[in-house]
Formats: C-alpha cells, sequence, structure tokens
C-alpha cells in the first residue's frame, strides 16, 4: 500500500536545478514578451483574424488542459481502480495533472482580448456557458488534485485517498466532457456540432496525458539516475497503446459519421484530401506519426526505452496536430449561409480561409508549455513527491 | 377653423356639408395630438426599458437589392464609425454583401447579411460573461463593459455575423462605443431605433431608391413588415438551426 512508499524530493545539487530553472526562464520570458507585445498592439499582431479566431494559443491551450485530465490516469489507475504498481508514481500523476492545466489555461486566459478583466470572467456568470462551466470545472480540478495530492502524501489522510482519487476521476471526465463540448456545442460549423467530440477527447486526453506522464517520468528518473523498472516501463506503454487505438477509433467513427451525412461531405472532402496543411496534419502528423507509428513502437516488444520515449513524444507532436486540424482546420472551412448558392463577399465568404501562426502567438503557447514543466519542477524540489525506489512499483504489494 | 368653416355657410354650402366638414375638422384636432403621442411612444424615454411587446426585425427583397451598391455598407459604417484600417481580414465588418450564384439554375442574388438578431441567438447561450445579451425587443447587443474577449460568439455564430476588434481604435462615435479586444456586431443601430429612427442601413437603401429593406416591429400585424412577412414567402437564413431570426429575406 501507498504506506509502504517512501517518497522524496528531487535530488541533484542546487546548480543543476538552478540549471534546469534558468532553462525553463527563456521560453518563459518569451512568453511573457508575446503576452504584453499582443495585449498592447492587440491581436493585430498576431495571425487570427476575422476568419480564424482562434489561433494557436488555443491550440496550446486545449491541448494542455486535455493532456491535464489524461496525466491523472496513473494516480486514478492507482487510487480507484486498485492497481498498487502506480502507486508509487500516482502523486507524479497528479502533480503533472495541475500543472498542465495551470499552463494551458495561462495560455487561454492571456490570449483574451480582454485578459485585464478576468475578474468579470469571475464575477459574471452565464451558466447556459461552456466556458462559464469549465471555470468550475477547470478550478474544482485543481482544488480536488491538489486534495487528493495531500491525501496520498499525507499519512494520517491515506484511508481519503482513495475516495478523494475517485472525485479526481469522476471530475476529470466531466472536465473533459466540458473540453470536447466546447465545440460540440457549436451548431454554426461543419466540424463541429457533433456530441462525438466530448467522448473523443476524453479518449485523445487519455493518450495525450499518459505520453506526456512517461515522457516526465523518463525525465525524472534520469534526472536520478534511477532506471525505470522494466515492468512498470512495460506496463505503462501498453496502457498508452490502448489509449492511442481508442484515439484512431474514435477520429474513425468521427469521420464515418460526417461522411455519412450528405451535409458533410464538403467538410469531409476539404479534411481529408483538398485541404492542404490541414489535410496534410491530419493525414502524416495526427494520423501517421500520432497514432500507427507510436501503435507500432509501443505494441513491438523488441522496442526500446528509446523507442518508447520516441513513440511517447511522437504521441504529443500528433496531438498538437489534432488540436490544430480541430481548431484552426474547423474555422478555415468557410462556413455556408447559402446551401447549394456559391457565396462570395468582402468578408470572405465562401472561401477557405488561410492562416499562419505568428512568432507571438508560439511563444505564447511554448511559455505556457515551460509555466507546467517550471510548476513541475519547482514542486518536485519542495515536496517530497517522488518514490524513493522505483524498482518497488514494479512489485505487486496487495 | 371651424370659424373659416361657417364663412364658407354664407357662400351657399348647405347645412348638412357644413355639418360634416365641422364634425371632420374637429375630429381632426382632438384626435391628431392623440396619434403624435403614439408616436412618441413608439421612441420610449430614456428611462424605460425596451418592450418584449415589440420585436424588431428586417425584411431584405433580394430582387430590389441592386448587385454592386453597397449604400446600406457605406452607411452602417458611417453611423457606427467603423473604418477601413487597411487590414481587409481583421476589419469589422457589421453588414457585408453577399453575392450568390444558384449553382444549379445560375440565378444570381444579392443580399446583404448582418446580426440576423435570433430569438435563440447562440452567441448569447455561449458568451461565458454574459456580455452577449439580448434586449427584451429582440435586439442582440454585446455588452462592452462585460465582453472578456474570448471569441467564443464568433465562433458560435451561424452567420459571421460578430467581429473581432484586432486593434487600437481612435474616433469614435460616442454612440456608439467599441473597443479593442471586444467583440461587436451589427446593433440594428440600436441608438436610432431608441430615438425612433431606421436602422441606418434601412434609410440608405430608401434613399438610394432601392427599398430592398424594411425595418419595423414584426410583432406589431399593421406594421408594414408584419404585412409583408405574411403576404410574401419569405426565407431565413440557416432556417435549419430554428433560432428563429429576426431577419426575413424575401426572394432567394
Amino acid at each position: 500500500m501507498a504506506e509502504s512508499v517512501a517518497f522524496r524530493q528531487l535530488s541533484g545539487s542546487s546548480a543543476r536545478f538552478w540549471g534546469l530553472l534558468a532553462a525553463l526562464a527563456v521560453p518563459l520570458a518569451f512568453g511573457a514578451v508575446a503576452y504584453f507585445y499582443m495585449e498592447h498592439y492587440g491581436h493585430i499582431v498576431t495571425g487570427m483574424d476575422n476568419q480564424i479566431v482562434w489561433g494557436m494559443p488555443h491550440v496550446f491551450a486545449v491541448f494542455m488542459i486535455v493532456a491535464a485530465s489524461g496525466a491523472l490516469n496513473v494516480a486514478s489507475t492507482a487510487s480507484v481502480f486498485g492497481k498498487t504498481a502506480y502507486k508509487p508514481i500516482a502523486p507524479l500523476s497528479a502533480l503533472l495533472a495541475i500543472s498542465l492545466l495551470v499552463g494551458g489555461l495561462a495560455v487561454l486566459v492571456l490570449d483574451l482580448g480582454r485578459s485585464d478583466r478576468l475578474i468579470v470572467a469571475m464575477t459574471h456568470y452565464n451558466f447556459k456557458s461552456i466556458f462559464t462551466l469549465n471555470v468550475f470545472l477547470y478550478n474544482g480540478f485543481i482544488i480536488i488534485g491538489a486534495v487528493y495530492l495531500w491525501f496520498m502524501l499525507e499519512h494520517r489522510m491515506t484511508r481519503y485517498a482513495r475516495a478523494a482519487g475517485t472525485a479526481a476521476f469522476i471530475w476529470r471526465l466531466m472536465l473533459t466532457t466540458g473540453t470536447g463540448s466546447i465545440f460540440g456545442f457549436l451548431v454554426a460549423r461543419e466540424a463541429y456540432d457533433t456530441a462525438i467530440l466530448a467522448p473523443m477527447f476524453i479518449v485523445f486526453s487519455f493518450a495525450y496525458g499518459t505520453a506526456i506522464f512517461i515522457l516526465v517520468l523518463l525525465a525524472a528518473c534520469r534526472w536520478e539516475a534511477q532506471p525505470i523498472p522494466d515492468a512498470l516501463l512495460a506496463r505503462l506503454k501498453n496502457l498508452l497503446g490502448v489509449f492511442v487505438a481508442a484515439s484512431l477509433y474514435f477520429v474513425v467513427v468521427y469521420h464515418l459519421t460526417k461522411l455519412y451525412m450528405t451535409r458533410y461531405n464538403d467538410f469531409e472532402r476539404f479534411l481529408l484530401l483538398d485541404g492542404g496543411v490541414h489535410t496534410l496534419l491530419f493525414w502524416i502528423g495526427q494520423v501517421a506519426l500520432g497514432g500507427v507509428v507510436p501503435l507500432l513502437l509501443l505494441f513491438n516488444p523488441r522496442t526500446s526505452r528509446r523507442g518508447i520515449a520516441a513513440a511517447c513524444a511522437l504521441v504529443v507532436l500528433g496531438g498538437l496536430a489534432q488540436m490544430y486540424v480541430t481548431i484552426i482546420g474547423g474555422q478555415a472551412f468557410p462556413q455556408i449561409l447559402f446551401p447549394g448558392m456559391v457565396e462570395s463577399s468582402s468578408f470572405f465568404d465562401g472561401v477557405v480561409h488561410p492562416y499562419t501562426p505568428s512568432l507571438p502567438e508560439v511563444f505564447l503557447g511554448l511559455g505556457g508549455v515551460a509555466l507546467a514543466a517550471a510548476i513541475v519542477a519547482v514542486a518536485l524540489r519542495a515536496l517530497a513527491l517522488l518514490p524513493a525506489r522505483l524498482d518497488q512499483a514494479a512489485e505487486p504489494q496487495v | 377653423m371651424s370659424a373659416g368653416a361657417g364663412k364658407r355657410v354664407d357662400e351657399g354650402i348647405s347645412r348638412r356639408g357644413f355639418l360634416a366638414i365641422s364634425a371632420a375638422t374637429l375630429g381632426g384636432v382632438m384626435l391628431a395630438p392623440g396619434i403624435r403621442l403614439i408616436e412618441i411612444a413608439g421612441a420610449r424615454a430614456p428611462d424605460q426599458p425596451a418592450s418584449s411587446q415589440v420585436r424588431w426585425g428586417l425584411l431584405i427583397d433580394t430582387s430590389k437589392c441592386a448587385p454592386g451598391c453597397d449604400d446600406c455598407v457605406t452607411a452602417c459604417a458611417t453611423e457606427n464609425g467603423i473604418k477601413s484600417t487597411g487590414h481587409p481580414r481583421t476589419d469589422s465588418q457589421w453588414i457585408r454583401k453577399i453575392e450568390l450564384k444558384d449553382m444549379r439554375s445560375g440565378r444570381t442574388h444579392s443580399a446583404p447579411v448582418m446580426c440576423q438578431h435570433c430569438a435563440e441567438p447562440p452567441c448569447v447561450d455561449v458568451c461565458p460573461t454574459g456580455a452577449s445579451f439580448k434586449r427584451a425587443d429582440g435586439i442582440v447587443l454585446v455588452d462592452k463593459h462585460t465582453c472578456i474577449g474570448c471569441r467564443y460568439c464568433v465562433m458560435a455564430c451561424p452567420y459571421k455575423a460578430r467581429s473581432f476588434v484586432h486593434e487600437e481604435l481612435s474616433d469614435q462615435n460616442p454612440d456608439v462605443p467599441r473597443g479593442k479586444g471586444t467583440v461587436e456586431g451589427c446593433t440594428l443601430c440600436v441608438q436610432r431605433v431608441d430615438r425612433d429612427q431606421q436602422p441606418a442601413c434601412v434609410e440608405a437603401c430608401a434613399k438610394a431608391g432601392h427599398n430592398a429593406m424594411i425595418f419595423g416591429d414584426l410583432n406589431d400585424p399593421q406594421s408594414e413588415i408584419a404585412q409583408r412577412v405574411a403576404q410574401y414567402a419569405t426565407t431565413k437564413i440557416r432556417a435549419d438551426l430554428r433560432l428563429n431570426t429576426g431577419v426575413y429575406y424575401q426572394g432567394l
């Protein structure tokens, strides 16, 4: 049980740790500068316009928010489903979940047209809005995740860890349902307007979160010069493999649904055949590099640790490609106001909308990633969240 | 006036005729102020809330809308202080002319498209702070003080009727607050409607002699718009979404 696992802080010299933080400070500083630049001049300095109103910041933000709930998988598997092998790494899982969510939310909030009015968003609510529900779901997740983390680590509270873990698990399902529904409940655009986006985002979150978790675990073990036991890594990579396969299944069902309905056929033709960068990112990025190749790597018993790490990195890149296709591709396809007619106007009706991400947008997104990484690093250094001996994890401890 | 009418009696008008003219004149004198008062009541006082008895709407007759004419767009820009910044992709467009060509018949239409002032507006549904709201009289607006610039309403609008202000603005019309980082769209010239005037686009269309746009109260069976909607076949854009728009199109 958890009581038998000893935890400790991130080791290493001060210089090494501060070196890590200094390295993270670079993208953080670039992100901060990008934010103030966009805040000062307005969104005119981004690649966004009145056709593509959600750009790269949303790609990063939604990806991290989706991955955040998935990063909790390992902790959930340990606490809710009783897989004790994961208990030593459960606190890291909860920490990563909270950090990714904070990083993603920071990007989302800093991309607002009036980020100075954040207090308005926290004091004026329209409860029919998915965004409003998400304000509660996201903040609630951070609180529940923090309580769960506390219960896992505080010996007097460990008996409540399972209850807190169950609450966090249910909450993360609601959270990603909320994130998927941001798009799913939009009737206005062909790419969205389908409830399948909610469960699809949940399955995506399983894959993205687990992939990031494995990468962070590998990095932490490398830092500690403490190799992950083969059995633990094998469990994790198989788990990721199942999630990647399930993600591909949902992608197939989503597109079959749209293909079956004639009115969506033009959109499907755009995305699957004629969409230029979107078609390329879908087939090469999301499906091949983000899905098929990782599957081959993960389910090949001869794949090395390096290969598993590569598979995780590919799942992350594929996830970013998926978000780009979903968010930007969904907006690039023109909104049809008059079916059966060719539309043209000075407001770019009837034509595919181009989009070129600007550097400030990318820096803002990367700044969010760096923020999440910095929170993980500082928390691991300040709190005893890492298992003292990872090889304990491989032992069945029931 | 009755004294003048009395003079004419002496000039040979019959007694019955005199009585009829007198009654009509007296009736006119007595009723006219009442009629005027009803007109004034249409332009509500600043401290009076908008009435849900009214549903403001537009009827656009595409058979009268001239291709290439954009008087409505120009009038909207002048009234609401919308200027080109030289960045067409980021410039706001509250109203635009869409040129249409039927793919099968080849028939062409030209139609102004603006916020459709839905009875069930998706922009209002998705707005997290309630900045997007619908007035009791059906006009859909953005509260510029509570809009946080999340652009969710732009994503949700099926009519591409919302614009996000991408850069600093100058020389604004004091009646029409706008601001960098917030979302905006057609207000049906609410500042004019509240003064019992027509929206600028409608006025400009009439001035150009097209009369392709009619503004009025859809709830008033006596209004021209209600009668035209009752009499002629009209359509709504994306009627499949059942948003019950306040803008009707005739001739499409």
